[in-house]
């Protein structure tokens, strides 16, 4: 297992494993179809099938990727217990499938756009620890200065749109930039995520009537966690059936725990919006930590309920069969990956805690932009009062 | 004081603050000795009109409106009404950027519903000039995230009481998205349309939003008030990367100026001089102008000499123009179609108190609206907002 320690760890989450089986080279490559553990319901359209292309590879990089999503977020709880993180800390940990599907579907010029829950879909962005960490510590290495925080991640130049807090404002900002994209003839879509809590904001579905009328590429993703902080799904909508509300907008309920199903999810979607316009996709699936920090998660669902779901549909834990399954490693392989990880983490919060706050002077830097590039005359014309930068 | 540290723009950075030189500080006391020495109310009034008739008859503007007179740079230029204006700003600057397309509510097909945006589908298309749904949250929301990607959006509220639905998306995601991203987004938006009180149209239609969106940090805001500026600001809006709201007054619309030919815009944070004076400096923006205007009229007749500053800024305020006038005239009024409370002028009386206290020699006096929803019948609209007789007695009240 020296050959593990020695495949650096520093930034590539979805570095090739090659390097370290030397057994399984020759197997990289080899397609696998994985079949979905539930069919897809469709509505207003026909469901892709269960069977899923993927490869060892791609196998390898799910289980690693997640278990790294997953020791982030745990990482995150403890930081936040330890008072280092600070105000509100929404975490994914449960709901890892659904950003590692999306990503494996799409590429990085689709654009992705989500609420407060943004950790892992930052780093599935390819975002570092580094950056998510000193973000999170308020600090100047951070993804947004510091300035951000938990709830407004971003990364322009992997088109991720963030990261905001208020619920449901980010649908009618996706499907801006899904408009976006058909004004400047991209061929890329754009995944708009949402909650179940979410799904009732009025502001969706103007946003999905302007879709369907403009044929925008526009995926609305239904993250349904099957509770609105407090509020389960029946005591707040009328029809639980997300993938439906779209009406005369075709849509897609998918196991959002089978990381398979999800990417299968996706890219239908992305064909579909490319071709016909908007779609939803319904993804049930589980948070196991509370709405946040500050929710214990277990006033407003049993125990039994939760460590049920972790038994039973934990996303990580059907990876890892499917790994085993395949002869693609070994127990004790995965167990050292998965410490490799935990150490990945440890230093990336390390890094993360030896930076520094921002200076003083960002308090007022970025609230505009400086300059306009043109001339401005005075009101009365005769003379140049300014050449704005 | 925030207004200070801003620094929007590099234009209108502010002047440092001169201590009074002795000069000054003489005449201020030559001239409280006259205040005093004069007696009663009536030669009060009297030694003070005719002395100042005496000291500045050369400088006396005789005609109160003075752009027209002023407005000799260009013998050639063309006349047109304010909407046109507005359209040919926005037309040219579509003609010269492929981003920028404007969202509304019937400004494709219709063309507008006040024809602002009349003609521009025909030329530019459906994408470009986009009629939406009734939905302004939904298509605020949309225009601020394709700005997150590079476009331009001008985004239309047929009036601009309709944009409170879309409060949220302006505060949290327009203003706040670039500070939040650190400095990773610019939002470039326009947020256009007409506000204010009309004629008769309803407390619902009849909104003075300026005082709502003045504290959302990251936007600026400037209301245009003639042709010439509303061109002007326009194409300068639509060039600025920050977001900035554009607000247009209802009855403004058929203004008729004669504007230049060639291209110009006109600085987003400059407050415009409207006619010079001596006595006292009156602060004002969009329709108030006009009213402010012609009380000037019957100012003048009785010997009074008022400068009048259009702000045109409201956010943030062009403390540099309206500091020199203060320091000159140490008198201020402020005229404005905002409520009494919480409006732009209650935060430019905070803004010149804190900034010129030592210049001033009465309190800054405040005219807005009345806090109370516009009614419908004519003559209680019309005591809603600030009258020119009320301006008058103002003025006479505070130069004495």
């Amino acid at each position: 297992m020296a050959l593990s320690r020695i495949s650096s760890r520093s930034n590539g989450i979805t570095r090739p494993f090659s390097a370290a089986f030397n057994r399984f080279i020759s197997t990289d490559s080899t397609p696998i179809t994985i079949e979905t553990s539930l069919p897809f319901t469709a509505h207003l359209c026909d469901p892709p099938s269960r069977s899923v292309e993927s490869s060892s590879q791609e196998l390898l990089d799910f289980f690693r990727t997640m278990a790294l999503m997953r020791r982030m977020e745990i990482a995150a709880d403890s930081l936040y217990k330890a008072k280092l993180i600070r105000g509100f800390c929404h975490l994914y940990d449960g709901q890892e499938a659904v950003a590692i599907g999306m990503e494996a579907a799409i590429t990085k010029k689709d654009a992705i756009i989500t609420a407060y829950r943004d950790h892992c879909i930052f780093l599935g962005r390819g975002g570092s620890l580094h950056e998510v960490f000193s973000e999170l510590m308020g600090r100047q290495a951070g993804c947004s200065k510091g300035k951000g925080g938990s709830m407004h991640f971003y990364k322009k130049d992997s088109s991720f749109y963030g990261g905001h807090g208020i619920v449901g404002a980010q649908v009618p900002l996706g499907c801006g930039i899904a408009f976006a994209q058909k004004y400047n003839k991209e061929e890329a879509v754009t995944f708009a995520l949402y909650g179940d809590g979410a799904a009732n904001q009025g502001q969706l579905f103007e946003a999905l009537n302007i879709s369907a009328l403009w044929d925008l590429p526009a995926i609305l993703v239904c993250e349904n966690n099957h509770y609105g902080m407090g509020t389960a799904e029946w005591r707040a909508a009328k029809s639980p059936s997300y993938y439906k509300r779209g009406d005369y907008v075709p849509g897609l309920k998918v196991d959002g725990m089978d990381a398979f199903a999800v990417k299968q999810a996706c890219k239908f979607a992305k064909d579909h919006a490319l071709e016909k316009g908007p779609i939803i996709l319904e993804m049930d699936t589980y948070r196991y930590h509370g709405h946040s920090m500050s929710d214990p998660g277990s006033t407003y669902r049993t125990r039994d309920e939760i460590s049920g779901v972790r038994q039973e549909r934990d996303p990580i834990e059907r990876i890892k069969k499917l790994v085993l399954s395949h002869d693609l490693a070994t127990e004790k392989e995965l167990k050292d990956m998965e410490k490799e990880i935990r150490k990945e983490v440890d230093d990336a919060i390390a890094k993360a805690k030896d930076c520094p706050m921002p200076e003083p002077s960002e308090l007022f830097t970025n609230v505009y932009v400086k300059g306009f590039g043109t001339e401005s005359f005075g009101p009365d014309r005769k003379e140049v009062k300014a050449a704005l930068p | 004081m925030s207004s200070i540290i801003h620094g929007a723009g590099a234009a209108t950075a502010l002047s440092t603050f001169n201590p009074v030189d002795s000069k000054k500080l003489t005449n201020l006391s030559v001239r409280s000795q006259r205040y005093i020495v004069a007696g009663s109310e009536a030669s009060k009034k009297k030694s003070f009109g005719s002395a100042l008739t005496v000291r500045h008859s050369q400088k006396l503007i005789p005609n109160a409106v003075a752009t027209k007179e002023a407005d000799t740079s260009t013998s050639t230029g063309h006349e047109l009404l304010l909407f046109e204006a507005l359209q040919e700003g926005l037309e040219e600057e579509m003609d010269r950027d492929a981003n920028v397309c404007v969202m509304g509510e019937d400004v494709g097909h219709y063309g507008g519903s006040y024809k602002v945006t009349k003609g521009l589908a025909d030329k530019f298309g459906d994408l470009r000039v986009l009629d939406t749904p009734i939905c302004e949250n939904a298509f605020t929301g949309m225009a601020i995230g394709a700005a997150m990607t590079g476009l331009r959006p001008v985004i239309e509220g047929m009036n601009m009481g309709f944009l409170l639905l879309a409060f949220n998306q302006i505060s949290n995601n327009c203003g706040m998205l670039h500070y939040t991203s650190g400095g990773q987004f610019t939002i470039p938006v326009v947020i256009r349309g007409p506000g204010g009180v009309g004629r008769q149209l309803g407390a619902e239609h009849s909104q003075r939003l300026e005082s709502y969106f003045q504290s959302i940090p990251g936007i600026q805001m400037v209301a245009c008030s003639t042709p010439y500026n509303a061109k002007g600001l326009m194409k300068a809006a639509i060039r600025s990367e920050n977001p900035v709201i554009l607000f247009e007054h209802v009855l403004l619309y058929n203004l008729k100026e004669k504007i230049p030919d060639e291209d110009y815009i006109c600085n987003l944070e400059e407050a415009e001089m409207v006619r010079p004076g001596e006595h006292i400096t009156i602060l004002t923006y969009s329709r108030m102008r006009y009213h402010v205007m012609q009380a000037a009229k019957t100012l003048v007749n009785k010997g009074y000499d008022p400068e009048v500053i259009d702000i045109r800024s409201l956010k943030p305020f062009d403390l540099h123009t309206i500091g020199n006038s203060v320091k000159k005239t140490h008198r201020v009024l402020i005229v404005e179609e905002c409520m009494r409370t919480g409006g732009i002028g209650a935060s430019l009386t905070a803004a010149i108190n804190e900034n010129f206290h030592d210049y001033l020699d009465a309190p800054v006096m405040c005219l807005s609206s009345q806090d109370v929803p516009t009614p419908y019948a004519g003559t209680l609209e019309e005591w809603t907002v600030v009258q020119p007789a009320q301006i008058v007695t103002a003025v006479e009240q505070l130069c004495q």
